[in-house]
């Protein structure tokens, strides 16, 4: 039975009956809040109240079981409510500081772990991947398991200079939002989509589809069948098209998933927030790394070496991008051992805002590039 | 007996929850299948799902189809607008889950990039009814395609100081307005169009960066100071108050070790020193929200950060003036927007200026880092003196 038309258009849930009591009481009333520990927070309400928020870490997909047994947890520890994250953390609202010791305990049964607050790496963002899409060229949530029990630790504990935030796309539709983060991985084809004419044909708006690609690659071409008849489709032109998958998104006849290309870039330096130098890009740090499935160790240890090269020069509060601007880019790739190649300059939109105006080159790159 | 999964498998060691157990939890064997083909064969085996949905929506189901059919067939995503600052009730989810068990594969996705709440796997027949199920307990779909896609916010003044506007009031305003609910139901924007809202310019939400309108919180007067409390910062050796004075961003501070100073003139409210001392620093109280236009990833002329477009604006329930104007925005961007191209782009593409002008909005200098540098611009009718023929 479909619904009558007024029984639609109806909107979320209402948020004032998900609110947990303690934080409805003090709606806007909130004075200061504090770390107490990786993952635990204490917020300080104007009328004396104190709330404590014990954050989470999910993998990208959960089973309906798991999400019963957090219902379990949070109508055993915090009234019956819990919420989630931008990053995708889980948070338990408490407003009893007892319960924050069993609560811990009970998600580590669960295998969660409790951090991603202050001086850690947090929740790595990451789009469904292979898990449940069609586009990616390689497997977020898979890249995301990989790195993060690598960087567990970092996690855990605070041992970094500052926040390190990571984001995982598998394509470049970017569903994974990694281009202002500090670490970003960012799966990318690089061989033009194979047309499929009988799709093309039969499933596809054509003319939308040379509007949307980007570099006007895409023509239409006529085919004249064995029996007589024509059929409309298109052709790609391989010099001009980059690869982005916007023609796929429209049409199911140009797929670009290749076994033997795909893999994954590597991104730096991005940051989101307006703090000091306000919000910036990502920049290309590695051009394409092949997918090794299942456990990628060369992207993971690439990582790694960015985070090592990072955390032991960062000063305090500085994000991986200000650390870079104050060290310089050719000292980045001279510690990290990546390789500057002729990808790392924008040619795409030839982008002369980032070119070196000027003559202002360091003393020590003037003796190394000499 | 050898495991079916051997890849997936690997995927099950270390210390961070595996995403492969909850797979297998669920008894959605079809994808674990079709997920270990895709790490051996090294590319995915989903492809397009073709046109689904429930009636009286065209969109917020996405088709979901594999090319192996023998393995899975249709299993499509069902995204659900999340309710405001991603609070749950343990009631309200429980009863999601126990229709979800019943209709779909049992797998749950807390959240899609742009926040919704997403299920994935479900047969194209039990679409229908599993939605009628879930509208009587109150779960609506989101948006998908080219239109008024699900918005999302920060926590705000739920639990957090920092909070200038009331970001959950503001979220289900919009997102129980009926205009808003009907742009989302039933596309008919050149593109997806994304609105998030972060109640102070640390931007928890991610706004800058993804939405095409970002509302955030900031405040007009001076931010409030409790000097005990810096001092007790200082005192504790948890802060260095003179690093934070040497990193604000225009040198707007200044500290003697006993009185800390903020020059608010000077200040842009990039939220630095309040992060690092809450319990001594506040946002002022005149407050209101900074309007930013055209942010979005990748796109035909790179990603776009999104800008300032109204520095201040106060913001009361019901919130018709931010309305008006993200309308008039969504009016001229419907009316010159190509297919596929975001606001941002449209902005670009066709000059700054005239949109502002078609808009009605005034330029203002905090709309720029600095003034154009070149002299190619056009005059508006009526700006010069025309010879009569």
């Amino acid at each position: 039975m479909a619904l009558s038309f007024d029984e639609l258009d109806f909107g979320p849930p209402d948020y004032r009956e998900m609110l947990p009591p303690v934080l409805e009481r003090n709606y806007g009333k909130w004075k200061y809040h504090e770390e107490i520990e990786p993952g635990v927070y204490k917020h300080v309400s104007e009328t004396g109240e104190e709330v404590y928020t014990v954050r989470a870490g999910q993998p990208k997909f959960i089973a309906s079981e798991t999400v019963l047994k957090l219902c379990d947890l949070a109508d055993k520890y915090a009234n019956g409510y819990l919420r989630f994250t931008s990053r995708h953390s889980i948070e338990f609202i408490l407003d009893n500081k007892d319960n924050i010791e069993p609560l811990k305990k009970d998600l580590a049964e669960m295998g969660l772990p409790v951090g991603g607050t202050g001086r850690t790496v947090r929740s790595i963002v990451a789009c469904t991947g292979w898990v449940h899409c069609h586009t990616p060229a390689t497997d977020s949530p898979g890249l995301q398991k990989a790195l993060m029990d690598e960087l567990y630790d970092y996690f855990v504990s605070e041992k970094l200079p500052t926040r390190l935030t990571i984001a995982v796309s598998g394509c470049l539709n970017m569903c994974g939002a990694v281009h202002c983060s500090d670490i970003a991985i960012l799966g990318v084809h690089r061989r033009p989509p194979k047309v499929i004419d009988e799709v093309v044909s039969k499933a596809c708006e054509i003319p939308s589809m040379i509007a949307a690609c980007p570099t006007y690659a895409i023509k239409p071409k006529m085919i004249k069948k064995e029996d007589g008849t024509t059929i409309r489709s298109i052709s790609i032109d391989g010099e001009k098209c980059m690869y982005c998958g916007i023609c796929y998104g429209l049409c199911p006849g140009t797929p670009l998933a290749d076994p033997k290309n795909d893999g994954v870039s590597i991104w730096v330096g991005g940051k989101i927030s307006n703090t000091r130098g306000g919000p910036a890009f990502s920049r290309l740090a590695v051009p394409f790394i092949p997918n090794n499935p299942p456990r990628w160790p060369e992207v993971v240890e690439t990582v790694k070496k960015i985070i090592d090269a990072w955390a032991s020069d960062a000063k305090p509060d500085e994000r991986m991008g200000e650390w870079i601007e104050r060290i310089g880019w050719a000292e980045f790739f001279e510690r990290t051992g990546l390789e500057f190649t002729h990808k790392h300059i924008d040619d795409y939109i030839f982008n002369i805002r980032d070119m070196n105006a000027g003559a202002r080159v360091r003393g020590k790159e003037l003796k190394k590039f000499s | 007996m050898a495991s079916e999964t051997p890849l997936l498998d690997e995927l099950e060691k270390g210390p961070w929850p595996s995403l492969v157990s909850e797979i297998k939890k669920t008894g959605y064997t079809g994808l674990l299948k079709l997920y270990e083909l895709n790490y051996q064969d090294k590319m995915t085996h989903w492809t397009h799902g073709g046109m689904v949905g429930v009636p009286g929506y065209d969109a917020g189901v996405i088709g979901r189809v594999s090319d192996r059919r023998d393995i899975l067939a249709d299993a499509h995503t069902i995204r659900f607008i999340q309710p405001a600052g991603w609070f749950y009730s343990t009631k309200k989810l429980r009863k999601l889950v126990e229709l979800w068990n019943k209709y779909g594969s049992g797998l749950m996705n807390f959240h899609g990039a742009t926040g919704d709440l997403q299920v994935v796997g479900i047969p194209t027949e039990n679409i229908e009814p599993f939605f009628d199920e879930a509208a009587k307990e109150h779960w609506d779909i989101g948006g998908s395609a080219g239109d008024f896609r699900t918005a999302s916010n920060c926590i705000g003044p739920a639990r957090c100081e920092m909070a200038c506007i009331d970001t959950n009031d503001i979220y289900h305003t919009l997102m129980t307005d009926p205009d808003i609910l009907n742009d989302m139901h039933r596309p008919r924007f050149p593109y997806k169009f994304k609105v998030k809202i972060s109640g102070c310019p640390t931007d928890c939400v991610a706004g800058v960066p993804r939405a095409d309108f970002v509302i955030m919180g900031t405040w007009r007067d001076d931010i409030k100071i409790d000097q005990e409390e810096v001092r007790n910062y200082a005192k504790s050796g948890k802060v260095d108050v003179d690093y934070i004075v040497q990193n604000c961003p225009t040198k707007a501070m200044s500290w003697d070790g006993n009185e800390l100073k903020i020059n608010n003139d000077e200040c842009v409210r990039c939220m630095y020193c309040l992060q690092k001392m809450p319990k001594a620093l506040s946002p002022g109280d005149d407050r209101g929200a900074t309007i930013l236009v055209g942010g979005r990833a990748r796109g035909r002329y790179g990603a776009f950060l999104a800008w300032t477009l109204i520095p201040f604006m106060k913001l009361e329930p019901p919130y018709t003036e931010l309305k008006e104007l993200m309308y008039k925005l969504l009016d001229w961007w419907d009316e010159n927007g190509r297919a596929k191209e975001r606001i941002g782009e449209t902005i670009y593409r066709i000059g700054a200026g005239k949109f502002l002008h078609e808009v009605g909005l005034d330029p203002l200098p905090t709309m720029v880092k600095a003034p154009r540098n070149n002299p190619f611009w056009f005059y508006f009718p009526g700006e010069v003196q025309v010879d009569e023929e």
